[in-house]
């Protein structure tokens, strides 16, 4: 078989960010050039979580009614991918938004902690009856909560409001599904399967039912925050509310409608260590890092690191296996927004290479070096806290 | 080599490998018996109390045991099963290696109400349970497990590990056209080069108690309880809603060159995938039809073939009343006077609604009825709606000449897919 990949050049040609610090790029670019953090240590407690900047959202979901038929994740995602879409000019754009492909990487929507308190407190109150809870589930569910926690209705809601309906596909499974989500979407393009694409996930951070799923498995940062890189030997991540969004599409299509680039997406690569061993998460990163491409001195690193242990202290020790590049760490500025971990990483990668220059270190670790001149290469990796590797290689567009 | 290629010059995607258990059955055969002789897997509910509930059967599976019961364990050992069979069938790779990727069509995966009763038995009734409470008492390592049960990517890590599948496994939903999206997935991937064989699974185990009040809420439920045999009425007047169920298909994908090579024994050409998104409504299709129709038409252009060709189309056929009108709404469009000949039938009149499973149970029951040259009918055809003048083969199989199904999948959030299955390259 003679499978030669056509070189279609992949250009990111919109960027939706609206997090912890605020929305847009002018907003996040200032806030990380000033060091700005925005961390809650109390609403939580004793978790720490870097709550959702407010955000005006008349400006990207105009209708009252579909704000409300949405729980804060859908809302969050389709307001950033709002941004996106308006960033790369197509906001609006019938004809080029008909034929969109979509790939969101997605959990699920918040539960109706009200309900669930109560149908507990009545139970421990001995309402055992068979068809308690069949009845009270019944009459306290609001009736449309279901679709505000699918997964799949963040890409609906996107389609209902933005009119994105190429296709419409959204995977799961925590921060693996980011990595695949531009991975596929990269292929289709770069294949020929598709010409332009929206890409992206969103979370919703300030959820006690989703810190309760994590602290199961002990992830949760306790009491105080810091950098991902000094988090001790327990470790732990802070969740981050956030939607990060991306246009990319072939360079020929850019061109065309006379769209410039951000950055080009040169690749993706993705792969699941079992994790059964130490060492195993590092030499995953190894391989990726050798099918990557080849990445010059000019490179940085833009990681979403998690702080869980023990996956961020192998990417740690696989970052020191490859010194001189500066890595930055969006779990500590942003904090772990899991589905968005990987398009948060491309965003910021792609602003970087744009504005020429890398935002600065967080001050502390040995990793996060000054970078005095501009990058042409960005690194992303996306390491998931349980399960999931992933990288991409990101350049300038000279 | 050019025989390899179908005529886009793309590698041509053949099945080499099918498993499936529904409510009727586990594995190829049982299902294919029942489904000819028009039985129904619908049954009354007994695995949790129905007390409360306007709906009181679906299309459970209990004959495999699931301890302590869990959707998503149920998923799991439902995706599991499929999958032996399927990769059993194809003779593919060595037992736990499986030499390709993994792209599997899953409910969203969710802390179920066992485990959050057994955090309030843990806190206990002498302070408020509340969900600090629960935080307080969910750490410390006594629950590790459900961390790992309970994340998105679990199920898909499980069949990973099980059938030693290559690279990332994808985990999607497209609600319920997902079994589709998991074999677009795979032919795509094929089609680019990327791997010559795909392990697409679907699957669903959703019947719980929040489950089915999620969807009764909605109004989508039938409430036809008695006798539950009988709920499922696609296409009939008396429709009144979908039957939910539960069900895994698994579908071993191969290049033919591939499979060619190996000696593999092939079972059927996917040989076109389509899919458009609807952006009018969170449930409901766009009453002009457009969506379902592009997406009809997209698959079409994708197999390149014509309307004509199509000889049998195994359709979404919920039994909702707004289902089942926008599909013939959408059929007619497309086909036409024709779309009152072609045989258009519902195994979920059967098998019920398996959500996340249906586009690759379906697929498999397609590709089955292309090798049978039988035609699994509609049940529960009684009375007909003379607004959807299909031809339903009502309430018994027949046998027919078929060359190419069209399989249809549409869902919640816009989502539509379809899927050309042949039994030869066209």
């Amino acid at each position: 078989m003679t499978e030669t990949k056509p070189a279609t050049e992949v250009w990111i040609t919109g960027i939706g960010l609206a997090t912890s610090l605020g929305e847009g790029l002018d907003a996040h670019w200032d806030a990380l050039n000033q060091h700005r953090i925005n961390v809650d240590e109390k609403g939580f407690a004793p978790c720490v979580v870097h709550p959702l900047a407010p955000l005006n959202l008349d400006t990207q979901i105009p209708k009252k009614g579909d704000q409300r038929q949405m729980e804060a994740w859908q809302r969050i995602g389709t307001y950033a991918a709002g941004l996106a879409l308006e960033s790369a000019g197509v906001k609006g754009n019938a004809e080029i938004l008909s034929r969109m492909d979509m790939v969101v990487a997605a959990g699920g929507g918040e539960r109706d902690l009200a309900v669930d308190s109560n149908v507990l407190s009545l139970e421990a109150k001995g309402n055992s009856a068979p068809g308690f809870l069949n009845e009270r589930l019944m009459s306290d569910l609001r009736p449309t909560l279901f679709l505000a926690q699918l997964s799949n209705l963040l890409a609906g809601n996107i389609a209902i409001v933005h009119g994105v309906t190429g296709s419409s596909r959204t995977f799961m499974g925590e921060e693996a599904a980011g990595v695949d989500a531009t991975r596929i979407a990269l292929a289709r393009i770069a294949a020929g399967q598709s010409d332009i694409a929206l890409i992206g996930g969103s979370q919703n951070g300030e959820r006690k039912d989703l810190l309760v799923l994590y602290e199961f498995g002990g992830f949760n940062l306790k009491k105080k925050f810091a950098p991902v890189w000094a988090r001790g030997e327990s470790g732990g991540f802070a969740l981050g509310s956030g939607g990060a969004f991306l246009v990319i599409e072939s360079k020929a299509h850019a061109e065309a409608r006379g769209a410039k680039p951000f950055a080009r997406l040169v690749n993706v690569v993705a792969d699941m260590a079992r994790r059964k061993q130490a060492g195993d998460v590092r030499s995953t990163l190894e391989k990726l890092w050798a099918k990557l491409g080849k990445v010059g001195d000019k490179a940085a690193i833009i990681t979403g690191a998690t702080g869980a242990e023990p996956a961020t202290s192998e990417e740690i020790a696989f970052l020191k296996a490859h010194p001189g590049l500066p890595v930055r760490a969006t779990g500590t500025v942003l904090g772990h927004t899991m589905e968005a971990q990987f398009p948060l990483g491309l965003a910021l990668a792609a602003l970087s290479l744009s504005r020429g220059s890398l935002f600065p270190p967080d001050g502390k670790s040995a990793l996060e070096v000054e970078m005095s001149q501009g990058p042409s290469q960005i690194v992303v990796i996306g390491t998931g806290h349980w399960r999931g590797e992933g990288m991409a290689l990101v350049e300038s567009v000279k | 080599m050019t025989a390899t290629r179908d005529k886009f010059g793309r590698p041509i995607v053949v099945v080499t490998g099918m498993g499936v258990v529904t409510s009727l059955g586990a594995g190829k055969t049982d299902n294919w018996k029942k489904l000819t002789a028009g039985e129904s897997g619908i049954r009354t509910i007994t695995r949790f109390p129905t007390d409360g509930l306007k709906t009181t059967m679906a299309g459970t599976i209990d004959f495999i045991p699931v301890e302590p019961f869990s959707s998503t364990l149920l998923a799991e050992r439902l995706g599991g099963l499929a999958a032996e069979e399927a990769i059993a069938q194809a003779r593919i790779g060595t037992k736990g290696d499986f030499p390709g990727p993994l792209f599997l069509a899953v409910a969203p995966v969710e802390v179920e109400w066992p485990q959050r009763q057994e955090l309030g038995r843990a806190i206990g009734s002498s302070t408020e349970i509340n969900y600090d409470a629960m935080l307080r008492v969910s750490g410390g390592g006594r629950y590790t497990a459900y961390h790992r049960r309970f994340l998105f990517g679990s199920v898909a890590d499980q069949l990973a590990e099980t059938f030693g599948t290559k690279g990332s496994p994808i985990s999607l939903s497209t609600a319920c056209a997902s079994g589709a999206t998991a074999i677009q997935l795979g032919v795509e991937a094929i089609r680019r080069g990327e791997a010559d064989a795909t392990l697409c699974v679907a699957t669903d185990g959703s019947v719980n108690p929040e489950g089915l009040v999620r969807f009764s809420l909605l109004s989508a439920l039938s409430t036809h309880n008695d006798p539950p045999q009988a709920a499922a009425r696609p296409f009939s007047k008396n429709r009144d809603g979908f039957v939910m169920a539960e069900g895994a298909g698994a579908l071993v994908l191969e290049s033919l060159e591939a499979a060619t090579a190996r000696g593999a024994k092939i079972l059927g050409v996917v040989t076109g995938c389509g899919e458009l998104a609807d952006s009018f409504h969170r449930t409901r299709s766009s009453p002009d039809g457009k969506p379902i129709i592009g997406c009809v038409r997209n698959a079409l252009a994708d197999a390149g073939v014509t309307s004509e060709q199509i000889d049998y189309i195994n359709a979404h056929g919920t039994g909702t009343p707004e289902n089942d009108k926008m599909e013939y709404l959408g059929i007619s469009s497309v086909f036409g006077e024709r779309a009152q000949q072609i045989p258009v039938s519902s195994n979920k009149s059967m098998v019920g609604h398996t959500l996340s499973a249906a586009g690759a149970v379906e697929a498999i029951f397609s590709l089955l009825t292309l090798e049978h040259q039988r035609i699994p009918p509609t049940i529960n055809y009684e009375v007909p709606d003379p607004a959807i003048p299909f031809d339903v083969v009502p309430n018994k199989a027949r046998d027919a000449r078929v060359t190419t199904v069209m399989s249809n999948s549409f869902g919640f959030g816009g989502q539509n897919a379809s899927l050309v299955l042949t039994r030869e390259p066209v």
